[in-house]
């Protein structure tokens, strides 16, 4: 399928395709163009509240708007900006990468996608119907609690749709990596990017769920009354923090490993190397997984939970500096002695090393429970997740779109614009948030809608704010660049890059079928190895033959839908008992589409080998 | 030559301690200049882990700096394969033994610290103030004493002073970058954490946990001051009689207006340990007004006519009559003769 | 349903859930599905045993339970568990008939712990003015149970539609593995019942 046929087709023919896709390639196009839109969102909620910090005592923001400001901006960024854009570059490219034709469960992918499409609208709604949630997005209780309005109600609501999304996305690729790898990809032969989709998905399966209870506890509460958090009649205020942090703290590592993953990936490749160390980036990658559900009480040194508690979660995070510094020098260790060429893909993975390890540095300071009393809640605490986050998971995005956008899109994004884009962020990000440790230091706490007056923070805030500016301007060429490769960018070949691993084995875009034969994989970089000793293509596995393939439905997208009005009537039943039909109606579609999902048989198609012998190579 | 080099010397010393000065922050607020033992405790270990971070971060600038000067594709090389390399058993172990020791030399010190700062097996013998926290000001009950502040906490410099904390709402966080570092203030358990100032001072104080929309104005303050002067404060504030008469014509309006607008079902002048308004025993003391605006009579008088501009979200807002000009005027000037003691953050800070 | 042949061969493989690639990774998807239910109830257990004494003086564990209904229905649930092994064990041997009958037997003994169940609530709620509302132990207790509770009900409207939908075709390739996926999961919410009934009612009593 060509992409002149492609735009021959309707609006409405294109629109109905990928509401009913079960394509991996087109449900991360989905999920791209999900996150892409909360990232900038949340982006401009960034902005704003760097205009109401740019001076002392500023008005710019009232103060509850700024609480819904800041709410909004970690909320969006964490659950509907990063995640989705890294489920989106694993949907992409990890099915290609193992070899396979598709993920284990089409259907779920694409169930997992709406779920997160139509609880962000839910959660964004909250800006149109009363006021955005106002709690911060850990929402502790009892602030939550006593939220007034439906704030918080849409972020328990939007938060649980998005989330059982996020888990069956999870599930799906589990099942994958295990089940429909292509003949002779063992485990230790796949790319270090399909490991932490594998381990990523680990995390998401054993986290999310205890955010999913902490959500109905904060819901029961806030809709019917009882009494979790309600100290009065004996609740418990911390159990929250627990449960939050619980998946909060796994939820960073399920945003840094696929950065990490893909980064070995660009490393590798242009430095025509393979990785250094492959067998320990794996086990490190699985440490700093294990680790990460260690440590959650860190973000709860002061909090009172006793020295003995503090001390332990105090040595196992400093512990996960061991694993991380391992992949820091391995990835150093891979460019020394290789042919390094330096393209935008591979800036951000450049500019990513000192800028996490910056991140990394300061997270081990923050491990020390004593001096955290100090860091605790203040901007030296934004500024270390914002190194970590921006510079690990956001360069990471970034780096892998550059990376994989031919084989995503067909089209090589612009260079100099892409240089251009790296430069002017990279910049900005590091003027908005170096500035932010002192700030914090000098008595700055977070999520200050104000700062007083000669206490000596106005010039640290105004020089965060112009470099907040400066990474919006970088955002802005980035979009025109995506604009402008869609119109007149390089089309590119099946691989640009030289390219190690069996996505560059496909066409660019690949067809939907992913391979025409199955190849078979003799040994890690799969391709490296049969373009250095082979005859520079892949071997098949099997002969041509038909090959079977899920059917689209629309039933993911109803079903999804159907949770979102339940979702609305759950919120404004508390005003109205009549809202309660909306959570009937809700719940009766969504049960229906699972009743009719399951009663009425599924086969999916065959492509004929015909077919396939007729479609040039 | 010498005298212009040595000038320029000492001109570039001398701006070089401004900056630092500047770069450390407001003196007093600061936790980059600890003037207490939490403080100082936790510098030390933010010292210890910076020195060791950043030999960290310069041995892996030095490498990557080094592989992007040597190792980049040069013209000519676009067809040089380099070895392919697995790994290397010593350098793995290398890199993996020495963070390991970096890590350890940080965690038996940061061990070692939590468990002295937690200790409060000796917290009978010492100064116990139990503290409230509300949504948005501070609540201090002296244990043992019969009086309460709200907002201005006396100290006495050099000994150890228990903070017993719990809140009354939402959760908070007690903050006091240069004297202390935080802990949290819950609404089911009480959190104890000791402070101690090493030198005389007025110490701004925060709140760190987000508890609503005027939580960055939930500012309070610790005024340290010598024992003596500590034991002078305590005894001016136990002798305080709640019922005296202002001395002029207007304040005794106010304190007539003051106990007709049902000022006193949430505040109390005198000693009163259940408290739903801030106790006003020494109003005409504080440092500021609502916690961080100058003690003026206008914004006194502002406060009182229309708070919830000032503090969002306020608990005051609505709970009492409208206040005509007057009337706040005189209640202004009432509070403000509120100067139970000679011992006050303007004499503390000197 | 041209490939409806490959689905219903002539003698079915030893493992029929497991033969096809869809059946594959139905089995990986639910045991995976189910590490996640594991964390879903260690959570709710946690706060269980956090709240379990915050009574806010009313009724304690100790005054409300009673353990000879809870007894019976853990023998009920235990007991379905185990009709439900047999029924795959005739899955396996292509014995449809002998499937569908114990799997009737595993509906009837989940529906008579759901009655159970119901009763037991409706007793604490009557008897003892014992609510959700009451108090935190009570909200705790109740989200706990009734968590379980909502999955056995999950799982009985599962098993029946399959039932009712397989009826009259008999077993193939393309059911055969939602029949073992659907056993697994209610061997789960045995397994959760075990750790309730020792967690909560055990050690209610006895503390």
């Amino acid at each position: 399928m060509s992409i002149a046929a492609t735009q021959k087709r309707g609006f409405g023919t294109v629109l109905w395709d990928y509401l009913t896709t079960v394509d991996h390639k087109k449900i991360a196009h989905l999920y791209l163009f999900g996150g892409g839109f909360f990232f900038l969102l949340g982006g401009l909620e960034a902005l704003f509240i760097r205009i109401q910090l740019i001076t002392p005592e500023n008005d710019f923001l009232s103060a509850g708007l700024y609480n819904e400001m800041i709410t909004m901006h970690g909320t969006t960024m964490i659950f509907l900006a990063a995640m989705p854009l890294l489920l989106g570059l694993m949907n992409a490219v990890m099915p290609l990468q193992i070899g396979a034709r598709d993920v284990a469960f089409p259907f779920l992918n694409s169930l997992g996608l709406w779920l997160f499409m139509f609880g962000g609208i839910l959660l964004n709604l909250s800006w149109f119907l009363g006021g955005a949630p106002d709690s911060g997005w850990t929402s502790y209780a009892p602030l939550s609690i006593q939220s007034p309005g439906h704030g918080v109600d849409f972020y328990v609501l939007g938060l649980q749709i998005a989330g059982a999304g996020t888990l069956i996305g999870g599930i799906n690729f589990l099942a994958t990596v295990v089940t429909m790898r292509a003949p002779g990809m063992t485990y230790m032969r796949m790319p270090l990017f399909t490991w932490a989709t594998f381990i990523t998905s680990v995390l998401i399966l054993f986290a999310f769920p205890a955010l999913t209870v902490g959500l109905f506890l904060l819901m029961f509460d806030r809709m019917f009354g009882s009494a979790f958090f309600d100290v009065a009649l004996g609740g418990n205020t911390i159990i929250w923090q627990h449960l939050f942090w619980i998946f909060g703290h796994p939820e960073v590592y399920i945003l840094i490993l696929p950065a990490f993953g893909l980064f070995s990936d660009i490393f590798s490749t242009f430095s025509r190397k393979r990785l250094f160390g492959y067998t320990a980036m794996v086990f490190a990658t699985m440490l700093i997984a294990f680790l990460g559900f260690m440590v959650w009480a860190h973000h709860m040194f002061t909090v009172g939970l006793g020295p003995v508690a503090n001390s332990i979660f105090a040595i196992a995070t400093m512990a996960i500096a061991v694993p991380t510094g391992i992949k820091i020098f391995n990835w150093l260790a891979t460019m020394w002695g290789g042919s390094i060429k330096i393209n935008s893909a591979m800036l951000w993975s450049l500019g990513f090393i000192p800028t996490f390890t910056i991140g990394g540095m300061t997270g081990v300071m923050l491990g020390s429970s004593v001096a955290d009393y100090q860091y605790h809640d203040t901007y030296f605490v934004v500024a270390h997740f914002h190194y970590v986050i921006v510079g690990g998971t956001v360069f990471g995005i970034l780096a892998g779109l550059h990376y994989w956008w031919p084989k995503m899109f067909g089209r090589i994004l612009h260079e100099g614009m892409g240089k251009f884009t790296f430069w002017v962020f990279m910049i900005g990000f590091h003027l908005t948030f170096f500035i932010q440790h002192f700030l914090g230091l000098m008595g700055m706490p977070r999520r200050y809608w104000v700062f007083l007056e000669d206490q000596g923070l106005d010039l640290g805030n105004l020089i965060s704010t112009i470099g907040a500016f400066l990474m919006a301007i970088a955002v802005i060429v980035f979009l025109y660049n995506v604009v402008h490769t869609a119109i007149k960018g390089d089309k590119a070949p099946a691989d640009p890059y030289d390219g190690r691993t069996l996505e560059w084995t496909t066409a660019s875009p690949p067809a939907h079928y992913n391979f025409k034969q199955l190849p078979l994989v003799r040994g890690l970089d799969p391709l490296w190895i049969e373009k250095t000793e082979g005859k520079g293509k892949m071997t098949p596995a099997e002969p041509l033959g038909d090959i079977h393939m899920p059917n689209g439905s629309i039933l993911p997208f109803i079903m999804s839908l159907g949770f979102f009005i339940a979702g609305i009537g759950f919120i404004f039943q508390v005003d109205h008992s009549a809202w309660l039909i909306a959570v009937y109606v809700g719940m009766a579609i969504a049960i229906g589409c699972m009743l009719i999902r399951s009663l009425k048989d599924d086969h999916g198609h065959h492509i004929h080998k015909e077919e396939l012998e007729r479609e040039a190579d | 030559m010498r005298g212009w080099m040595g000038k320029f010397k000492s001109l570039f010393l001398l701006s070089a301690l401004a900056l630092v000065l500047a770069g450390c922050g407001k003196e007093n607020l600061t936790a980059l200049v600890p003037k207490g033992y939490g403080a100082e405790s936790s510098m030390n270990l933010i010292i210890l882990s910076t020195i060791i971070m950043l030999f960290v971060f310069v041995v892996v600038i030095l490498v990557y700096v080094i592989v992007l000067i040597r190792f980049r594709r040069k013209k000519g090389q676009e067809n040089y394969i380099p070895k392919q390399v697995e790994g290397n058993k010593t350098l793995e172990t290398v890199w993996t033994i020495i963070p390991i020791i970096l890590v350890l030399i940080l965690a038996v010190p940061t061990v070692a610290a939590t468990f002295d700062l937690a200790d409060d097996s000796n917290a009978s013998e010492h100064i116990n103030v139990d503290v409230t926290g509300n949504q948005y000001w501070w609540h201090f009950d002296y244990a043992g004493e019969e009086f309460q502040t709200s907002q201005d906490l006396y100290i006495p410099t050099g000994e150890k002073v228990y903070l017993n904390m719990l809140s009354s709402d939402v959760i908070h966080s007690l903050w006091i970058p240069s004297i202390s570092g935080k802990m949290d203030v819950n609404p089911e358990n009480v959190n104890t954490m000791y402070i101690e100032a090493y030198e005389e001072g007025v110490y701004w104080g925060k709140c760190a946990e987000l508890c609503g929309p005027s939580h960055s104005l939930m500012d309070f303050k610790v005024i340290a001051v010598s024992p003596e002067e500590y034991d002078q404060w305590v005894e001016d504030m136990q002798s305080v009689d709640p019922e005296a008469e202002p001395q002029d014509a207007v304040a005794q309006d106010g304190k007539a207006a003051f106990e007709e607008n049902s000022c006193m079902s949430c505040h109390a002048i005198g000693s009163s340990p259940a408290a739903v308004g801030p106790n006003l025993t020494n109003f005409g003391d504080r440092s500021k007004i609502a916690g961080f605006l100058d003690p003026t009579k206008k914004n006194l008088v502002d406060w009182l006519m229309d708070p919830e501009s000032i503090k969002p979200g306020n608990k005051m807002t609505g709970n009492y009559p409208e206040l005509s000009e007057d009337e706040a005027s005189s209640i202004a000037e009432y509070l403000m003769q509120l100067q139970p003691s000679e011992i006050t953050p303007e004499s503390a800070g000197k | 349903m041209s490939q409806d042949h490959s689905l219903n061969p002539e003698t079915m493989p030893a493992e029929p859930e497991k033969a096809t690639l869809e059946g594959k990774n139905k089995f990986f998807g639910l045991w995976f599905f189910l590490g996640g239910e594991t964390v879903l109830f260690a959570s709710l257990f946690g706060t269980y045993l956090a709240l379990k004494n915050s009574t806010a003086g009313g009724p304690t564990s100790n005054d409300l339970f009673g353990l000879e209904l809870v007894f019976l229905m853990t023998i009920l649930l235990l007991t379905s568990s185990l009709t439900s092994v047999y029924a795959m064990y005739h899955m396996k041997n292509n014995e449809f008939k002998k499937m569908q009958l114990w799997l009737g037997i595993t509906a009837l003994l989940g529906l008579g712990f759901l009655a159970c169940e119901i009763y037991e609530f409706a007793h604490y709620i009557t008897d003892y003015g014992f609510t959700f509302r009451s108090s935190a132990f009570g909200s705790a207790f109740y989200t706990l149970v009734s968590f379980h509770g909502g999955h056995v009900i999950f799982g009985l409207s599962w098993l029946i539609a399959l039932m009712v939908r397989n009826a009259k075709r008999g077993l193939n390739l393309y059911n055969a593995p939602k029949f073992n996926t659907f056993s697994l999961y209610w061997h789960f919410i045995d397994v959760v019942w075990v750790f309730i009934f020792t967690v909560v009612y055990l050690m209610g009593k006895v503390v």
